[in-house]
């Protein structure tokens, strides 16, 4: 069985390539190389280097975000067509639970960040022992977030390049009950994805064309017609 | 086509550069096997124009399947196929990224070559699929992002003679319907709205210097703005038909004797109308009569090649092939790109 992984939800870009449950092959980087450009030559010379031909792929798995709408689109759509053009399965994780999946044999409770921008998150918050969803995937500002985790009153372990910036917020609400991963558990990893993917049934290929990403959020522009549509129903 | 020889070239061509999720297969340039259009715009309605983020959402969502449609459509599979052409740029960058990136996927998995194209060059080539495009020859390119007279002496050599140098014809199209309060898309409804007019306000003609080809529409814009500004103030009532009739005779009399001073000067065998606002009744008609009076041939694609689709990127690509241009899979979106010859 031979798994390609790909992973571009947020600015880190991750590939990799299981066979038989085994790591052959990945690429983890956080350059400043637009996933756009950098993806798919990644992809390219990931099967090259594992000596590996696209129609040997059994099945792929993708990171489904949610992240950076651009970033998780762009490996949905090379994971999509590939997937479709091959005829193979796809399996889409969440990006969060990869992440988080670098600290699976912590014990406790891991919060896995992704800077959304102006003070909001893509987060959850996942139990490491049975890896258990104890907050599902959101979209949140990092103070609703923090109060939310202070309520828990344990210890929790901080993940991803991204924690750094809300570090002294973090700190400052929940004092040693924040625990920061090492640094180098941060990165996603495609082999991760694939892992978690590997867990699941395979669905079939007819699936693939209704894949869509996991945004966690609904377009500005939407939100903005929503709560339009709302005020005028109130007058 | 001219002087390229194509021996059954058949080319999957894709687009999704604003809102319309495209797939086609061309063969030789000029003969459509099938032409897939998913448009978005029932979705874009509500919000009064495209809005880029979710015409990013429905591209992913869309473009595997007209793909597929496009390959079911001519009965082929990927090994029919001889090259993938996608559209590079110019449009919204999220948008362009989705076709790039399927293209790039399916170009390395099927092992074919793979080529960016200009979508402007796209709408130009468009007319290679209705019948041989003979040079030199003048294009009128005229849609919601673009305004421009482009001079072609051969295949493949584009000089841009003339742009607009604000707002697009069409785009004036689309304001000057909020104005009336006209669903979107509007450029359509004036046009329709001008042919029931008997009556027409008189809107100014921006000529710009004498010898310019360039174009400016925003002060006939703000000119139908102020019009309709007054009347309200003194409690008038507008009257639609006059003002669209008005609007539009202003904008196909500047465009009109702008392409016919070019090609006079540039002595062109051809010229052709392209892009959406080339689908406007009242441009064609005036388009033609005068091309028709001159002498010099003209010609227009049927409405479905005029607004964006994958066929027209097909076209264009062929004779990029011929010309040995092929693309990478490093190729990224280019919001920005610039109309340039491929050959020398």
């Amino acid at each position: 069985m031979i798994w390609l992984g790909i992973e571009t939800a947020n600015a880190p870009l991750s590939v990799a390539v299981v066979k038989d449950g085994k790591v052959v092959a990945e690429v983890i980087q956080n350059i400043k190389l637009t996933h756009s450009a950098g993806a798919m030559p990644a992809i390219e010379n990931i099967l090259a280097n594992a000596g590996i031909k696209t129609n040997e792929l059994d099945a792929i798995a993708v990171s489904e975000g949610p992240g950076s709408y651009t970033g998780v689109r762009i490996g949905v759509t090379l994971a999509k067509t590939l997937a479709w053009t091959l005829q193979k399965p796809l399996v889409g994780v969440s990006s969060l639970k990869a992440l988080a999946a670098n600290a699976a044999l912590y014990d406790g409770l891991i919060c896995p960040i992704f800077d959304a921008r102006r003070n909001n998150v893509y987060t959850a918050v996942y139990n490491g022992a049975g890896f258990d969803v104890v907050v599902a995937d959101y979209h949140d500002h990092i103070d609703g977030l923090l109060n939310r985790l202070k309520a828990f009153e344990s210890p929790i372990l901080f993940i991803g390049a991204d924690v750094d910036i809300f570090w002294d917020k973090i700190i400052e609400v929940l004092g040693d009950y924040a625990l920061r991963a090492p640094f180098s558990d941060d990165l996603p990893r495609a082999s991760e994805v694939i892992r978690l993917a590997s867990m699941r049934d395979l669905p079939s290929v007819e699936a693939i064309h209704h894949f869509i990403p996991q945004y966690k959020r609904i377009a500005e522009a939407e939100a903005n017609w929503l709560k339009e549509q709302k005020e005028k129903a109130h007058e | 086509m001219g002087e390229f020889i194509m021996d059954n070239l058949v080319i999957l061509a894709i687009e999704s550069s604003c809102d319309e999720t495209a797939a086609a297969i061309i063969r030789n340039g000029s003969e459509i096997i099938s032409n897939v259009v998913a448009s978005q715009i029932e979705s874009h309605k509500r919000f009064g124009g495209v809005v880029p983020e979710i015409a990013s959402r429905h591209h992913v969502e869309q473009i595997t399947v007209v793909i597929e449609e496009a390959l079911a459509k001519a009965n082929m599979k990927p090994a029919d196929l001889d090259a993938v052409a996608v559209t590079e740029g110019p449009g919204l960058v999220g948008a362009l990224l989705i076709g790039i990136n399927a293209a790039k996927a399916f170009a390395f998995a099927n092992n074919l070559p793979i080529l960016g194209v200009h979508h402007i060059a796209g709408h130009i080539y468009a007319n290679a699929l209705v019948q041989p495009m003979e040079f030199p020859l003048l294009a009128l390119v005229v849609s919601g992002g673009h305004t421009e007279l482009v001079y072609m002496k051969e295949h493949g050599s584009f000089e841009v003679i003339g742009e607009t140098r604000d707002d697009a014809a069409g785009e004036a199209y689309d304001k000057v319907a909020r104005v009336l309060g006209l669903p979107y898309p509007g450029g359509p409804r004036i046009d329709q709205l001008a042919h029931e007019g008997e009556e027409a306000v008189v809107f100014p003609r921006v000529w710009l210097e004498e010898d310019s080809y360039d174009f400016s529409f925003s002060g006939l814009k703000s000119a139908v703005i102020n019009y309709k500004h007054n009347m309200d103030q003194r409690g008038e009532e507008i009257s639609p038909t006059a003002v669209a009739k008005g609007f539009q005779e202003s904008v196909v009399e500047v465009l009109t004797a702008k392409t016919l001073r070019a090609a006079r000067q540039y002595n062109v065998k051809q010229v052709i109308a392209a892009g959406g606002v080339a689908a406007n009744k009242g441009l064609r008609t005036s388009l033609e009569v005068t091309f028709a009076d001159e002498g010099i041939p003209f010609y227009v694609p049927p409405l479905k090649l005029c607004t964006d689709n994958a066929a027209m990127i097909g076209a264009a690509a062929a004779p990029m092939f011929e010309a040995g241009k092929r693309g990478n899979l490093t190729m990224n979106g280019r919001p920005g790109m610039e109309l340039k010859s491929w050959v020398e």
